[in-house]
């Protein structure tokens, strides 16, 4: 079969995955989240609500497409898609379970981790842009939070990283896992462990950095003036995104597919433990929704100029000494 | 830095409060699958009941039309025949109206009514489409000759009809299992209204 083919299946099944992911991490969130608040969450449509993904989709599907009079036509109706497909084609390079054939991955890139902190900042776009377009006062609000908010802890993040690549030795998210087979990177590098969950959330525009969203102040954001199948799309970016994060810090601090708890013997496929690793990130991640409130946009931005930058250049530093005068 | 510090251990706090709760009995009661138990005396819909040998116990004196804050009873009262002897006595309701959108639910017509006549049941599930459904005649109020009697409040074993369907498990404000008897103004009213329902 040639090589076209093969990534086009793949690609395909790897969509279906992640659409499907989307789907239950969200029934999951608000059934974590109704918990977490003394309620069942919903459990109306089907057995525990598991069909309740399909009834928010055909209602997502069946809602008036609004446009406002004022909204720039066509980057108002870009401005989803742009989330969408950043949020998709992280999945191009994330491998899923013990390569080197390049069985559990679409693409196997060189600098498969610079490719993944480019495409996920260009998300932010999508926001910035719909907000924009709306031609409305919410939405603008929001957009030009999600700017400022994306400055404050884009470069925190990316230090962060820069330890790992250090002890790794390699951009190769290949790489960056088989040099964790004996220590995973979140030992080593705790602070930047603690560094990048914490602008994941940033990343993900959720609480408590949801300031573009930020339902309380912004009505719903950038996002307002979206409906039906384009405020979808958003949703279903955010989701995503949320998975994406997941992804990175399992496979960058979390040694990927390798077993944990020297649980290797029990030779159980390197996919199951990738998937179980992500699986608790989005809980943590509904945990923190369902515990922290709002930050207010002022601190976020003083937090991610005057604390996770320090800290992580420091981190950074430190580990480049250490690295430099014992070895790896 | 210490303050710092010191909100990183609240975050923790709140953290763990969160988790904790994940697992806690929840209250909901999810109606209307299951139904909350009301108190024995809820005050829901009326109903106008019968004497034992079928005949209504409503006289047609119109005391709870007076009594209503509302103004929601409507009585029409008619003269018994002899050979049309509706009620005990001389009098009965011709029409007897009760429209409950304006009804408080105050329970005052219960109170006036001489012959424990007109009651409040525990129904509370009257949702309608249209206003004019709204207003109930005899119809509706009173119980079918073929269905007994009707319950006084004091009489109700549980507080709460078994057709109203699943009753959630959830502590009422009074005692269910002990029914109306668990409060000492149930046990007074026991004893005093007997003898007018008897």
């Amino acid at each position: 079969m040639p090589d076209w083919i093969i990534i086009l299946i793949k690609s395909a099944i790897l969509l279906l995955v992640v659409v499907t992911t989307f789907a239950y991490a969200m029934l999951a969130e608000r059934k974590v989240l109704g918990w977490m608040q003394l309620r069942p969450g919903p459990n109306r449509v089907g057995p525990w609500g598991m069909l309740q993904p399909a009834a928010d989709a055909a209602k997502l599907i069946l809602k008036e497409d609004l446009t406002p009079k004022s909204a720039d036509p066509l980057i108002y109706r870009l401005a989803p898609f742009i989330s969408l497909l950043t949020a998709f084609s992280v999945y191009a390079v994330i491998p899923f379970g013990a390569d080197g054939s390049g069985t559990w991955a679409i693409g196997n890139v060189n600098a498969g981790l610079l490719f993944l902190l480019a495409i996920t900042s260009l998300g932010v776009y999508g926001i910035t842009l719909g907000g924009w377009a709306s031609g409305s006062k919410y939405p603008l609000l929001g957009s030009v939070r999600g700017t400022a908010q994306m400055i404050s802890y884009e470069l925190g993040m990316s230090l962060s990283f820069i330890g790992v690549l250090i002890l790794a030795g390699t951009t190769s998210l290949d790489g960056i896992v088989n040099a964790q087979a004996k220590w995973w990177f979140f030992v080593p590098q705790f602070v930047g462990f603690l560094i990048y969950i914490t602008t994941a959330v940033a990343e993900t525009n959720r609480t408590p950095f949801d300031l573009v969203e930020a339902e309380t102040e912004l009505v719903a954001g950038f996002h307002t003036e979206y409906s039906g199948l384009r405020f979808g799309l958003f949703f279903i970016a955010e989701y995503v995104n949320m998975l994406t994060v997941s992804c990175i810090t399992t496979l960058i601090f979390l040694g990927g597919w390798n077993a944990p708890f020297g649980l290797g013997g029990l030779h159980v496929p390197g996919v199951i433990w990738f998937v179980l690793k992500i699986a608790c990130f989005l809980f943590f991640y509904m945990w923190l929704r369902a515990t922290l409130p709002r930050f207010r946009y002022d601190r976020l931005m003083a937090f991610g100029w005057k604390v996770l930058l320090p800290v992580a250049t420091l981190n950074l530093i430190v580990t480049a000494v250490i690295v430099a005068f014992m070895g790896h | 830095m210490r303050k710092n510090l010191y909100n990183v251990g609240a975050i923790l706090r709140g953290l763990s409060i969160t988790f904790k709760y994940m697992f806690a009995k929840r209250p909901t009661i999810e109606y209307p699958s299951v139904k909350k138990q009301h108190a024995p005396r809820f005050h829901g819909l009326h109903e106008l009941r019968r004497y034992g040998d079928g005949k209504e116990r409503c006289i047609g004196c119109e005391l709870c039309s007076s009594a209503c804050p509302a103004n929601a009873i409507t009585v029409i009262g008619a003269e018994n025949t002899a050979e049309d002897q509706v009620s005990p006595g001389e009098r009965h309701a011709a029409r007897y109206e009760i429209d409950e959108l304006r009804c408080i639910f105050c329970g005052m017509c219960e109170e006036a009514c001489p012959t424990d006549a007109i009651v409040l049941t525990p129904r509370f599930e009257m949702a309608d489409y249209r206003r004019g459904a709204f207003i109930y005649s005899k119809d509706r109020l009173l119980v079918p000759a073929e269905a007994g009697v009707g319950t006084a409040p004091d009489e109700r074993p549980n507080g709460i009809p078994s057709d109203l369907g699943h009753v959630a498990d959830v502590k009422s404000t009074v005692d269910i299992t002990a029914g109306y008897g668990a409060t000492h103004r149930g046990e007074i009213l026991k004893t005093e209204r007997r003898g007018l329902a008897g």
